[in-house]
């Protein structure tokens, strides 16, 4: 047992009734609760008794369990709940998962971003298990007559061993939400996790396979129109002029506005991102409807005034790059001499990498539900950032925090998308405008061209070798539109005496965000390809050549911030290195190997590839995970295998092109994704055994992926790729 | 407009609509079938797949007008106490991630393994190549459709 003071956000473990408006984060919303083992049916309780802000118990047992942040398909939805059900010590089988609303008063970072759901609310989540067993145990010692030391619980119930009495937690509900919440709680011991640390089914799989609504897209409420949005067709155009005559003349079309979702005035935030603040919106009984009255619009564009209003091209972009390149950049960190290390060294390698912008290409397409009233702002649907885009609301409607409630749905798909929750104030601003409950919906091809993408990156790399074939000099210089991409302080600095990294941007008119595992996506691609070319030409085998470096990172690193940990880095890679038989692969078999850190986790991979019908085939892809504890094994493997896919698919096959500002991709049609024949046959995930406290996957494993993949491919080809995607150099996969 | 009988899910319903309209927008915003999926609109990307008299087809691009009185199934419809084995499966491999293409993958599968009860690993995906999952679970939809096939011989 570990004690642990409850002090931290203390505010979640008090009862709701005592909190303003009390009892609105029970509400139970249509698209709320689900039996954590949807095989058995589970009976409702007829009086629930709440013990703290995540939780509630039936006199029957049955307990509801909050799950706070969003749910984008990383399955936090059941292992957050499975953390509040371990430390409560109840029986899992008994629980019921409700997404909760946005509440700040209770709930801390409701945000699915940065792979940081389970790491940051780790403490609290045990906390609220915790607390809650607390209060039973000592509702039953009062009852009982008996010291509370003396009562144990196991699985939901409730012991007193020396008498011999026991009872569920249900019996014990009532007279434990009358107990104080305790200053002191007591945490399990790793070694005791009954729930932690073994597969449970995702608590929505029933509802997703039979089709229940659980998607924004999903909702509806009686009387709500459908409205869908025109944007400029290209970046650095605004709107000039409309007629909507034809339009609105349509069957089903109830208006056609123009909506200022961000005027001059409006103060942007980071989650606002959003290159077109003007659009035209189009209203009406049902989306087929609207969408034909979207095509009868006559709508004028103008360039915006000054630079903004510069068209951009791939190419011309390209051409930037390579110039702005051969330019001096922003020193970020030097170590020791680089330029006179370079100037000895017996051998200088110098490669340089590029990847275009990416959608984020959600399978479910941004839409949000709105119902604005002078009073009120009722907002459903799917958003990363719920919190931060309460305050976007609050600010363009000027309705104070309170009376804007944002409740969360399932979302299908958010890789980062979802954090820039335009959408949301442009449904806001049209159900306003229209008084009206709405659900405004994007088109694919709305979807796929109003922006937020992955930066264009390029970056070049130099590694000197002395004579003996030892990493004496490193250089990194990278450099993307609008962002660069060097994490300055990871590896290999803190491994090389010569080291420097440099970055340079510039600027344009296309709108960018975080993507699933924002820089990493690109730069450990680039950095794990260059480490393999090196490798190669210092004669060493690529993982005992990672692992040389990271040996000395861990027994004399050079500099004094290094952003990992030279050990666990190296666990990864031994393990993969064991688990795939790296020393003896098998016949035909072309391999590449990757490690990277990023957001937290460790993860290392080694990639097979074979030739099958004239074609290379990722037959195998080994994976090795340091995330600390894994809370739900089977679903951290999903994720890991999901990752790992995504990697490989966007390096492949993705990118999206420009010409004269226009995206060259508006729908699947034009944009590739990964499809089944192309994924890897088998992915084998293994974790390292630890005990440190969690860490996130929704992120880590992707990285990697596109570095083991392009070693793989040199060694099935004779040739190195170093343009993203890699079917832009004429490869293709099975 | 024009109006339509149409048989979903063995239910008869009579809608009035554009006769250009899609089955899907027909399932979603009239029948309140929200199970089917927009993902592409164009059929590229399966996640609208229903059953059309068994045969997996995009209903994004089939209009209203062209089903007359074939029977339409919907992933709500596959099953009634929703245990097709091909659901069955996916719920023992815990196949989805965000889940939003599920039905389409689903409703594709079991047509599929209808005709093809004993399918090879190639024959399984290109017959789900027209499926696309973004979250990346496309090794565990392959064991799951090898379960289903299993259970279903």
């Amino acid at each position: 047992m570990t004690l642990v003071k409850t002090s931290y956000n203390r505010r979640s473990f008090l009862k709701s009734v005592t909190l303003a408006g009390g009892g609105m984060m029970l509400s139970f919303s249509w698209l709320a609760s689900c039996v954590s083992n949807p095989k058995k049916a589970l009976e409702m309780p007829k009086e629930w008794f709440e013990l703290n802000g995540y939780l509630k118990i039936g006199e029957n047992g049955v307990t509801t369990i909050m799950s706070p942040n969003p749910e984008i398909g990383q399955n936090v939805k059941t292992s957050m709940p499975m953390i509040v059900a371990e430390e409560l010590d109840t029986n899992w089988d008994l629980v019921v998962v409700e997404q909760a609303p946005l509440n700040t008063d209770i709930f801390t970072r409701q945000l699915a971003g940065g792979s940081q759901s389970i790491r940051q609310s780790w403490e609290a989540l045990r906390m609220a298990g915790g607390t809650a067993r607390h209060m039973l145990r000592e509702a039953a010692a009062q009852a009982w007559g008996v010291p509370l030391a003396e009562v144990t619980t196991a699985t939901g119930v409730l012991y007193h061993e020396p008498s011999g009495r026991s009872a569920g937690y249900g019996e014990m509900a009532s007279a434990a939400a009358q107990i104080p919440v305790p200053e002191e709680v007591e945490l399990k011991d790793v070694k005791d996790f009954k729930i932690i640390r073994t597969s449970r089914k995702n608590v929505d799989g029933q509802k997703i396979v039979t089709g229940q609504p659980l998607y924004g897209l999903d909702y509806r409420k009686e009387g709500m129109l459908i409205a869908m949005i025109a944007a400029p067709p290209a970046f650095g155009l605004q709107l000039k002029s409309v007629d909507a005559t034809a339009a609105k003349a349509m069957p089903g079309i109830r208006d056609v506005i123009v909506v200022d979702a961000y005027p001059e005035d409006y103060e942007m935030q980071w989650s606002d991102v959003s290159a077109f603040r003007k659009l035209v919106a189009v209203v009406g009984d049902t989306t087929w409807q609207v969408m034909q009255a979207k095509k009868a619009l006559q709508l004028e564009w103008e360039p915006l005034p000054g630079g903004a209003g510069t068209p951009e091209s791939t190419e011309i972009q390209m051409e930037r790059m390579i110039a702005r390149a051969a330019q001096p950049a922003r020193e970020m960190r030097r170590d020791g001499d680089p330029e006179a290390a370079f100037a000895r060294a017996a051998q200088v390698i110098e490669r340089s990498y590029t990847a275009p912008y990416l959608a984020h290409n959600t399978m479910e397409p941004m839409n949000f539900f709105a119902h604005v009233t002078p009073e009120k702002a009722e907002l459903v649907g799917p958003i990363q950032t719920p919190e931060f885009m309460e305050k976007s609301v609050s600010q363009r409607l000027g309705l104070p925090l309170d009376k804007i409630d944002i409740q969360m749905t399932r979302m299908g798909g958010g890789f980062g998308r979802r954090l820039y929750g335009h959408f949301l104030v442009e449904a806001a601003v049209i159900s306003q405008q229209v008084q009206a409950p709405i659900k405004l919906i994007y088109s694919r091809e709305d979807d796929m061209t109003f922006g937020c993408y992955r930066p264009t990156y390029y970056v070049t790399y130099r590694a000197g070798l002395d004579e003996a074939g030892n990493l004496i000099a490193f250089h990194v210089k990278g450099g993307g539109i609008p962002e660069q991409p060097v994490f300055p302080n990871r590896f290999p600095a803190g491994a090389v005496d010569n080291y420097l990294a440099e970055g340079w941007t510039l600027e344009s008119n296309i709108s960018v965000g975080a993507w699933r595992a924002p820089r990493s996506n690109f730069i450990a691609g680039a950095e794990q390809s260059f480490l393999d070319e090196v490798a190669e030409a210092a004669g060493k085998d690529p993982i005992a050549f990672r692992l040389e470096l990271l040996q000395r990172a861990q027994e004399n690193p050079v500099g004094e911030r290094n952003d990992y940990d030279a050990a666990r880095y190296a666990g990864v890679l031994e393990l993969v290195r064991d688990k795939s038989g790296w020393d003896q692969p098998a016949e035909g078999v072309s391999r590449g190997a990757s490690a990277y850190f990023c957001h937290n986790s460790y993860v290392a991979q080694v990639l097979d590839m074979v030739p099958r019908d004239g074609k290379l085939v990722v037959d195998k892809v080994y994976c090795a995970i340091d995330c600390g504890i894994v809370v739900n094994p089977d679903a951290a493997v999903n994720m890991a295998e999901g990752g790992i896919i995504d990697g490989i698919g966007h390096a492949m096959y993705s990118g999206l092109t420009f010409k004269n500002g226009q995206p060259e991709q508006n729908n699947f049609h034009q944009y590739r994704l990964i499809r089944h024949s192309e994924a890897p046959k088998k992915i084998e995930v293994h974790f390292v055994q630890n005990d440190i406290h969690p860490t996130g996957l929704g992120e880590p494993p992707l990285p990697p992926a596109v570095g083991a993949l392009a070693n793989a491919l040199y060694k099935a080809t004779g040739k190195r790729f170093y343009h993203q995607p890699f079917i832009s150099e004429k490869q293709e996969l099975g | 407009m024009a109006t339509f009988d149409l048989n979903v899910n063995g239910k008869n319903h009579q809608v009035e609509v554009d006769p250009a309209t899609p089955i899907l927008w027909v399932l979603r915003d009239h029948l309140n079938l929200v199970g089917t999926k927009y993902g592409c609109g164009i059929a590229q990307c399966g996640a609208c797949t229903i059953h059309l008299n068994g045969v997996a087809v995009r209903s994004c691009s089939l209009p209203v007008s062209a089903v007359g009185s074939q029977a339409i199934t919907t992933i709500e419809g596959l099953s009634e106490a929703g245990d097709h084995p091909v659901q069955q499966a996916w719920l023992e491999h815990d196949v989805p991630q965000c889940g939003y293409c599920q039905a389409g993958q689903i409703m594709n599968a079991a047509a599929f393994l209808k005709n093809n009860p004993n399918p090879t690993d190639e024959a399984i995906e290109a017959a789900m190549n027209g499926n696309i999952c973004r979250c990346g679970t496309y090794t565990r939809i392959k064991a799951a459709i090898k379960t289903a096939a299993q259970s279903m011989s």
